[in-house]
């Protein structure tokens, strides 16, 4: 279980996380969600002990990471956004290099090493030079490493940024399994869609504040007092756009010619839209579809940064 | 003992540094460097002579000239082998990751230190045939030159554990390096500029030797001058004779190297990383 209380960090007049107040539960998967400068590498460098928190404390499965850093360092596996790798020293020797510095023996490493690569998927690249793999290959060798000595929680700093779309399926299948394994897993991105189906529950940060945590269900429907509705007619859409312009309820239409849509704001309840849509076809207007958009967790986040009000 | 040889750091320093061209060719040219000049001094005073002797007060002398050439080796090379040890690796971004590993911070600095000095002990030992061609010739004790290996010894670990202090306290490399430079400078140049104003001071005024302890201290501290009472042993009588004071300069090293050594380990091992609970 990961648990920060009131954890801050100041720098001079600045507050780069303030009052944060976390609970990551065990063998769940945790997205940290915010723009760059927002404070998640912040959050997971105190978490990782390398840096010392201005006020508050954080616990790894209880054990405080101020006053048992060492401790700490043992429970977790910690991938950086940003890493560098040794030049002219080999994949496997980089696996091992890491295995002896958690001081496991190395008869175990020997064994340990073929597994882990296989399940980052990099058995083939085993006597390669850790500088010669690709961006891809490097992110996975590094969550490898950072499995080496089988910690139960895994700080994943942007595991996926930088990557192009099939390095980023492979990373999220590889996290998927890890998750299946039971490990609980704090991860941050400032691109939410990679995030929202593996995470069990998320928390979004903005200007150092936690200023959103729950499911992404709970996150998505705290913002449902305005949703986007899509109506698709057969012809031409001026036909109805008047009769959607008089319900108190619809703001912004606008509307796709090419594709005889109109979309628009909607502020009303799920009765008042049931209604809505009883009128239109009592009306006979030429209505083929009427569908809700759904609000990813991109809109969720640009809303929730943008400062609108939640709950 | 077996934890501190089975270092991680150390064995993947090594690792790394030995698959590095760059550390050969450094020893190789080190090598037909040193072998230049011995051979050349060899040649040039047989061939002045005419006679094809190389006495063994020459080959004393050839001997002197060698140990202060590898003085100069160790702290001109020293700097540049350890400064750059934890701050290099900042630089790469591959040090935040080490600090998170469950190794302690004197297992990261020995590890460190013990490679780069590794290196520079191979340098000075690949080094050892061509010196010994001096003992073909004698007027050099084995002795002698047992103390001087272990003076280099003590200059080592005294300039690497300065070279990793500095690479610990300062994030950008080359200004550690400049920085560990500086120190080199501190020790070999100003200290002996101020043992002469020492002595001058000392010498002024009455006429009649006083004692100094300071122009004692700056000459106790200043590798080139122990050096030269390790190779001529009457020089220290010399030296006594205006500081009256009889305590042999190599104790007064010893004393100060060592501790400036463990003084900088204590430091680097301290400030490698930040300390979580110092708000508390």
């Amino acid at each position: 279980m990961i648990e920060t209380i009131g954890l801050t960090k100041k720098y001079g007049s600045f507050y780069a996380l303030q009052d944060l107040n976390l609970v990551v539960d065990d063998s769940t998967v945790f997205g940290f969600v915010g723009a760059n400068g927002a404070g998640k590498s912040t959050t997971f460098s105190i978490l990782a002990t390398l840096l010392q928190p201005t006020a508050g404390d954080a616990f790894i499965n209880g054990i405080s990471v101020t006053k048992n850093p060492q401790e700490v360092r043992r429970q977790i596996g910690y991938v950086p956004d940003f890493f560098g790798v040794y030049d002219q020293l080999k994949t496997d020797e980089y696996l091992d290099f890491y295995g002896a510095s958690y001081g496991i023996k190395p008869k175990e490493r020997a064994v340990l090493i073929p597994k882990l690569l296989e399940l980052v998927n990099l058995e083939n690249k085993r006597y390669d030079y850790v500088d010669l793999l690709s961006r891809g290959m490097k992110q996975r060798l590094c969550l490898a490493r950072a499995l080496i000595h089988d910690p139960k929680i895994l700080i994943l700093d942007e595991p996926a940024s930088g990557l192009d779309p099939r390095a980023r399926v492979e990373m999220r299948d590889i996290l998927r399994e890890l998750k299946a394994m039971g490990k609980t897993i704090l991860i941050s991105s400032h691109i939410l869609p990679e995030l929202a189906e593996m995470c069990d529950s998320i928390g979004v940060i903005d200007n150092g504040k936690l200023i959103a945590q729950g499911s992404v269900h709970a996150i998505q429907a705290q913002l449902q007092s305005e949703k986007v509705l899509r109506v698709k007619v057969m012809g031409d859409t001026h036909s109805v756009v008047p009769f959607f312009e008089m319900d108190p309820f619809v703001s912004q239409i606008e509307e796709q010619q090419d594709k005889n849509t109109i979309q628009f704001f909607y502020r009303g309840t799920e009765q008042d839209q049931l209604r809505l849509l009883q009128q239109a076809i009592a009306q006979n207007l030429p209505i083929l579809s009427f569908s809700e958009e759904e609000t990813d967790l991109e809109d969720v986040f640009m809303a929730i940064t943008k400062g609108v009000e939640i709950g | 003992m077996k934890t501190l040889l089975t270092n991680p750091v150390l064995i993947k320093e090594l690792k790394l540094r030995f698959r590095n061209l760059k550390s050969f060719t450094g020893i190789l040219f080190y090598l037909i460097a040193m072998s230049i000049f011995v051979f050349g001094f060899i040649f040039l005073a047989t061939s002045l002579t005419g006679n094809g002797f190389f006495r063994p007060d020459e080959s004393f002398m050839l001997f002197s000239i060698m140990t202060y050439i590898q003085l100069g080796l160790i702290l001109f090379i020293t700097p540049a082998l350890t400064a750059g040890t934890i701050s290099s690796e900042r630089e790469k971004q591959t040090l935040n990751i080490l600090l998170t590993t469950s190794q302690t911070s004197f297992q990261i600095i020995f590890g460190k230190m013990t490679s780069s000095i590794a290196f520079l002990l191979l340098m000075i030992v690949s080094g050892l045939p061509i010196y010994s061609l001096v003992f073909l010739y004698g007027g050099v004790s084995p002795s002698q030159l047992f103390y001087i290996f272990l003076f280099y010894l003590l200059t080592l670990l005294a300039i690497a554990s300065i070279g990793v202090m500095f690479s610990t306290l300062i994030r950008k490399t080359i200004v550690a390096i400049i920085a560990t430079y500086g120190a080199m400078i501190f020790i070999a140049g100003v200290t002996a500029f101020f043992l002469l104003i020492s002595v001058q001071v000392s010498q002024m005024g009455s006429g009649a030797p006083s004692m100094s302890p300071l122009a004692h201290f700056w000459a106790s501290i200043n590798p080139p001058a122990v050096l030269l009472t390790l190779l001529q042993p009457p020089m220290e009588d010399q030296l006594q004779a205006v500081t009256m004071i009889s305590i042999p300069l190599w104790i007064g090293y010893v004393i100060f190297y060592s501790l400036l050594t463990v003084a900088s380990i204590f430091l680097a091992v301290k400030k490698l990383r930040v300390n979580m609970n110092k708000y508390k």
